[in-house]
């Protein structure tokens, strides 16, 4: 059988995510069941949705260091707005993925680096996250509270929600017309503007895609902690970012992979909780959660050479 | 002439003028395209092929000038590519991320619907099939995957293939660059098809045989105007060179009888485990001759990265590596001319791992005059330069060295005529004085310039050369598997 | 014309532009009383995010992708166990220093490692560093909070000549980081590499080589300016280089280094150092809060590139 390299790139992101579930259910067998899986992956709908926006920035060769307060806002908008007028909160997040698109367009038309831009646009969204909720507060959408910890037959809601951001995506980025020319912009953006598309257009809307899936990530945030605080999900900005290189997603040539984003964030989701399950000190939380990374990359390492020396064979 | 005038303008430029700053890239110049011919498209680097083509493809809105398609004055690429005027570029510009299918929806943006994967991998493989018959190219792979015969191959077809209407004119900007002689016999039979179905090919090449035996007709340009505009059959390979301006000068053959003093300055063991062992001696030229793409450049970089430490900075360098690919491994864009000339010897130029910039523009000033680049001051970018001064400038950086032995990954490729002379006769010189060159060409004429050749098949040395041995038919037996239909 | 030319070549212009625009309407809305006082903050303040900076711009130089996160962690760690060495001694001071340089080496030798070895990028090497340094300065500092040695908290705390004495040692090592820019062979290999990494490999550059030094350059000044902050504070504190992790990439950029890589320059560091700063205190001020406070830094940034950043594509 032949296999295209896309989807040797996937074999490996998914190896690390098997061999870690399998330390965790080897150390702590009671996790191998319906609550065990669901306290495991808890948290990853909303860093799975964040790893996908950030890989559609990062399919156009940009990077998007606001993402983490970006999320912050929608969750603190979400509390708020989105709960008590939602014609209102709809509307403001309608003006937010507006706002992606813009970015995205200047980015473009100016010829600045992304990563200065969005570093400037981090600090706005944490400012307007902390004029909105200056204190933690706020009150989840009722439908939002309800779709997080709804509890489907056989499958946790995360795995199931979960694959379903695989499938969207994976069909929006590989298969349609759109992702194949979004890719093209990151692969080689003059060539698409000499066939006579509009990298502007095109950037603008990716962008706006990304800020959609950031938003959709932020309400899932306030689903699963009922509350929201204007640093709640500062660190999504690394993770989403680590989530999907752990997918085998790559910073530069629009080589990304949605199912691999996917489980790079269920990867890192998983590699918190194992650490729970080890018992180590908070002291080395953060160390161990570092370890974890390299000794995934590591992994992806050696399995990448072993895949190349088949190919030579 | 009076055949021709009868039939449809494709596209017609007339009285172009393009100015960059104060160059003059386009000082009036015309050019008629009608359907069903193939015009060939010579001139040096410099003299203006890149920008006329930019204009016909509306890439660039000519400052003077009319420019019309089937008779209708438009500008933009987008009129460009709805009046059927399609572009395969020097440089490949196909996604490398993509498949081959993926690239063609990019380049066609007929093919939407929920079939459109289908319908693209099918466009391809047609044309493919029509274009290079037996072809192994495999349209669900992706780009990076391909070799860059390939994707010239992939390229090529995407830029003829039409769904609901097929391309009026082809612009082929040296489409055989990466082509083996097969391939490239291939793709003309194909341009001779497709102009007798009414097509129109504008065709760009180095190689002089091409142009002459497919177009019907030739135009010569210089310093960004036509200089001649006949039928290909008035032009014979020396009328063109000198319409072009360059007096074909006499082959010498100064081949040195190399006295082996000693052990050899470079060996490598047969590589893949068969064929001949690669040695060099003092003050030879060695080429690396064979179809390309079958190790040549592959053999250059095992020589030259063994011998170069990445990690500890080598007080005296004894091997210098001339690129090819300028953009890829050669210029550093942001610099000027002296500092791309002066990266490889800053040893020799410091005190205390401190540049002496005395030292440099001294450097910079004698090479300037010794290979002749054209500037007017060595601290302009480095981009400011035509291809073939650029080119010169990697040559200097390497010979500014001390190194003994300077490695050549087909430097010439691109290159006109002019300065490939000049940089010759340097070369031999260099030899002279005890410097060992190891040069892959796709020429023959360069080829047949060196000392010794090895010929390269299939990643390995399939033959070694000597001195008269050195002839087309023999590189070429050696090339080409015995018994091979090829 | 030529002034026009003088702007798009020296690009740090605009970042001191904005800074002394900055510096006069702050001045002018205290009614010029706090002038000194305001300058003397600004330097004290910026002269911490110019040593990071400098650090920084070197990894940033060497092209797109490389860029340092561990920068944060490595100044917290090396402030605390620089201050837990010394412990108070007047006599360990140059100890403590020697020893925050060794563990910037450390850190940056662990970085390149983690880079070369398991082939990743920069960004995420650096980050699981980061992490990791995080940690041993987290079970190192206990909570416990160690006063710097007496004549080293003086030194970080006075000035000579009006200048605080942490400013002139910033400022000798941005001139020592200038020279080996523009002056040194290594400064032409770092640009080499951020133009182009292969070619700078053809050219006879050792790229892994210049490329461990940059990493291990740019965690020592971040474990020099730890030292430097911890004396500076009063001792070290486990969030002390959180706000350097941006502040570092911000005023490289808003300095005028392309983050494309091969071009960088020093007098733009201080520059944006200095305008990060006066930016926060003429908000303060104005008397703002917080949120604004965010917003319009975030604004001011996302101006300033945008009107120094049309560079790029001037040529």
């Amino acid at each position: 059988m032949k296999l295209s390299s896309g989807t040797i790139r996937l074999i490996i992101p998914a190896a690390s995510l098997v061999l870690l579930l399998a330390a965790v259910f080897y150390m702590q067998p009671r996790a191998m069941s319906y609550t065990g899986l669901n306290l495991l992956f808890n948290l990853a709908v909303p860093i799975a949705l964040a790893t996908i926006a950030q890989m559609l920035i990062m399919s156009v060769n940009d990077l998007d260091l606001s993402m983490g307060t970006f999320v912050s806002f929608c969750a603190c908008v979400s509390a708020t707005f989105l709960q008590s007028s939602p014609a209102l909160g709809i509307l403001i997040f309608l003006g937010a993925i507006a706002t992606y698109a813009l970015i995205g367009v200047v980015i473009y038309v100016r010829d600045l680096p992304s990563i200065v831009v969005t570093l400037g646009m981090s600090f706005v969204w944490g400012g307007i996250a902390v004029l909105i909720l200056p204190s933690p507060g706020g009150t989840a959408p009722t439908w939002a509270r309800w779709l997080m910890t709804a509890k489907p037959p056989l499958v946790p809601m995360a795995i199931v929600a979960s694959i379903l951001i695989a499938a969207v995506t994976h069909y929006i980025v590989m298969r349609s017309s759109f992702g194949v020319l979004m890719r093209g912009v990151g692969g080689n953006d003059r060539s698409v503007e000499r066939a006579g598309w509009s990298v502007l257009g095109l950037r603008a809307a990716t962008y706006a895609l990304a800020g959609f899936f950031a938003v959709l990530a932020g309400i899932a945030l306030v689903g699963l902690t009922t509350s929201a605080d204007a640093n709640i999900a500062l660190r999504y900005t690394l993770l989403s970012i680590a989530g999907v290189i752990l997918g085998g997603g790559q910073f530069v040539g629009g080589k990304v992979s949605p199912i691999g984003a996917v489980i790079g964030a269920l990867t890192l989701t998983l590699a918190g909780s194992f650490l729970s399950f080890m018992r180590i000190s908070p002291d080395w939380q953060i160390g161990a959660q570092g370890a974890i990374l390299i000794v995934v990359l590591a992994l992806r390492l050696a399995l990448n050479r072993l895949e190349k020396r088949e190919k030579s064979q | 002439m009076t055949k021709t005038l009868k039939r449809e303008e494709v596209v017609a430029a007339r009285g172009v003028r393009v100015t960059f700053g104060a160059v003059k890239a386009l000082d009036g110049a015309d050019l008629v395209i009608h359907a069903g011919e193939c015009i060939g498209l010579v001139g040096h680097n410099g003299a203006g092929k890149s920008t006329i083509v930019n204009v016909i493809n509306g890439g660039l809105t000519p400052h003077d000038g009319s420019l019309t398609y089937s008779g209708r004055e438009i500008h933009g690429i987008s009129a460009a590519r709805a009046n059927g005027v399609r572009c395969v570029f020097q440089e490949l510009s196909l996604c490398p991320n993509l498949t081959v299918g993926e690239n063609a929806r990019i380049m066609h943006a007929e093919l939407k619907g929920w079939t459109w994967r289908n319908r693209a991998l099918s466009l391809v493989e047609t044309q493919l099939k029509d274009i290079f018959p037996g072809h192994s190219i495999d349209c669900d792979s992706t780009v990076d995957d391909l070799s860059i015969a390939e994707r010239q191959m992939v390229e090529i077809a995407i830029s003829f293939a039409g769904i609901d209407k097929r391309p009026k004119l082809v612009i082929l900007d040296e489409p055989t660059s990466s082509l083996d002689a097969g391939l490239a016999a291939q793709l003309m039979a194909y341009i001779r098809k497709f102009v007798g179905e009414g097509g129109s090919v504008l065709l760009i090449s180095h190689i002089l045989g091409e142009i002459l035996s497919t177009s019907d007709r030739i135009v010569v340009m210089k310093d960004g105007r036509v200089v001649a505009d006949r039928a290909a059959s008035e032009f014979s390979t020396r009328s063109l060179v000198e319409a072009m301006g360059n007096v074909v000068r006499e082959q010498e053959f100064s081949r040195s009888v190399a006295a082996r003093a000693g052990d050899a300055v470079l060996s490598m063991p047969p590589r893949r485990g068969h064929g001949l062992a690669f040695q060099a001696w003092r003050g030879e030229m060695i080429g690396l001759a064979g179809l390309g793409g079958h190790g040549q450049t592959e053999a250059l970089l095992d020589l030259y990265l063994d011998r170069n430490s990445n990690w500890w900075p080598k007080r005296q360098r004894e091997i210098a590596f001339v690129a090819g690919d300028r953009g890829l491994n050669g210029t550093f864009p942001l610099w000027s001319i002296l500092k791309n000339l002066s990266i490889a010897s800053l040893g020799q130029l410091a005190t205390n791992r401190m540049v002496d910039r005395a030292r440099e523009e001294t450097l910079g000033a004698g090479w300037k005059q010794r290979i002749e680049i054209r500037t007017p001051n060595m601290e302009n970018r480095i981009l400011s330069l035509s291809g073939g001064n650029q080119q010169k400038v990697l040559f200097a950086r390497a010979l500014a060295t001390t190194a003994s032995t300077v490695l050549m990954d087909d430097p010439m490729r691109g290159v006109d005529i002019g300065t490939k002379q000049e940089v010759y006769e340097i070369l031999r010189s260099e030899a002279a004085n005890g410097r060992t060159f190891i040069w892959y060409s796709t020429e023959m004429d360069e080829i047949r310039l060196c000392d010794r050749v090895y010929v390269f098949r299939d990643g390995a040395i399939a033959a070694e050369l000597v001195g008269e041995e050195i002839t087309e038919k023999n590189v070429l037996a050696a090339s080409f598997h015995e018994g091979d239909a090829a | 014309m030529s002034l026009n030319r003088l702007l798009i070549a020296k690009p740090w212009i605009w970042s001191f532009a904005a800074t002394i625009t900055v510096w006069i309407v702050t001045v002018l809305f205290t009614g010029g009383a706090s002038s000194f006082g305001l300058s003397q903050a600004a330097l004290t303040f910026a002269a911490f995010s110019v040593v990071v900076g400098i650090g920084q711009m070197f990894v940033i130089t060497l092209g797109p992708g490389n860029i340092d996160l561990s920068v944060p962690a490595t100044m917290t760690l090396s402030g605390t166990l620089a201050l837990k060495l010394m412990d108070v001694q007047d006599g360990m001071i140059v100890v403590g220093l020697l020893a925050s340089i060794g563990i910037g080496l450390i850190i940056g030798i662990g970085n390149y490692v983690l880079i070369k070895a398991l082939r990743i990028p920069p960004i995420i090497a650096t980050l699981s560093m980061s992490f990791i340094v995080q940690s041993v300065a987290i079970w190192s500092n206990r909570g416990l909070r160690i006063k710097p040695p007496e004549t080293l908290a003086s030194f970080a705390t006075s000035s000579l000549f009006g200048i605080p004495n942490v400013a002139l040692v910033a400022l000798i090592l941005s001139i020592i980081a200038w020279v080996l820019l523009e002056k040194s062979i290594y400064g032409r290999w770092i640009s080499a590499i951020g133009q182009s990494t292969f070619a700078a490999r053809m050219a006879g550059i050792p790229v892994d080589g210049t490329r461990l030094v940059t990493y291990m350059l740019c965690a020592v000044l971040a474990s020099v300016c730890g030292y430097l902050l911890a004396s500076f504070s009063g001792g070290a504190a486990l969030n002390m280089g959180s706000e350097y992790l941006l502040m570092s990439i911000a005023v490289v950029v808003i300095g005028g280094t392309a983050v494309a890589g091969g071009n960088s320059n020093i007098p733009g560091i201080w520059g944006a150092s200095l305008f990060m700063f006066l930016v926060v205190s003429m908000l303060n001020t104005y008397g703002f809060g917080a949120g604004f406070r965010l917003i319009l830094t975030g604004l001011i940034i996302i101006a300033v590139i945008l009107l120094a950043g049309g560079r790029q594509s001037l040529r």
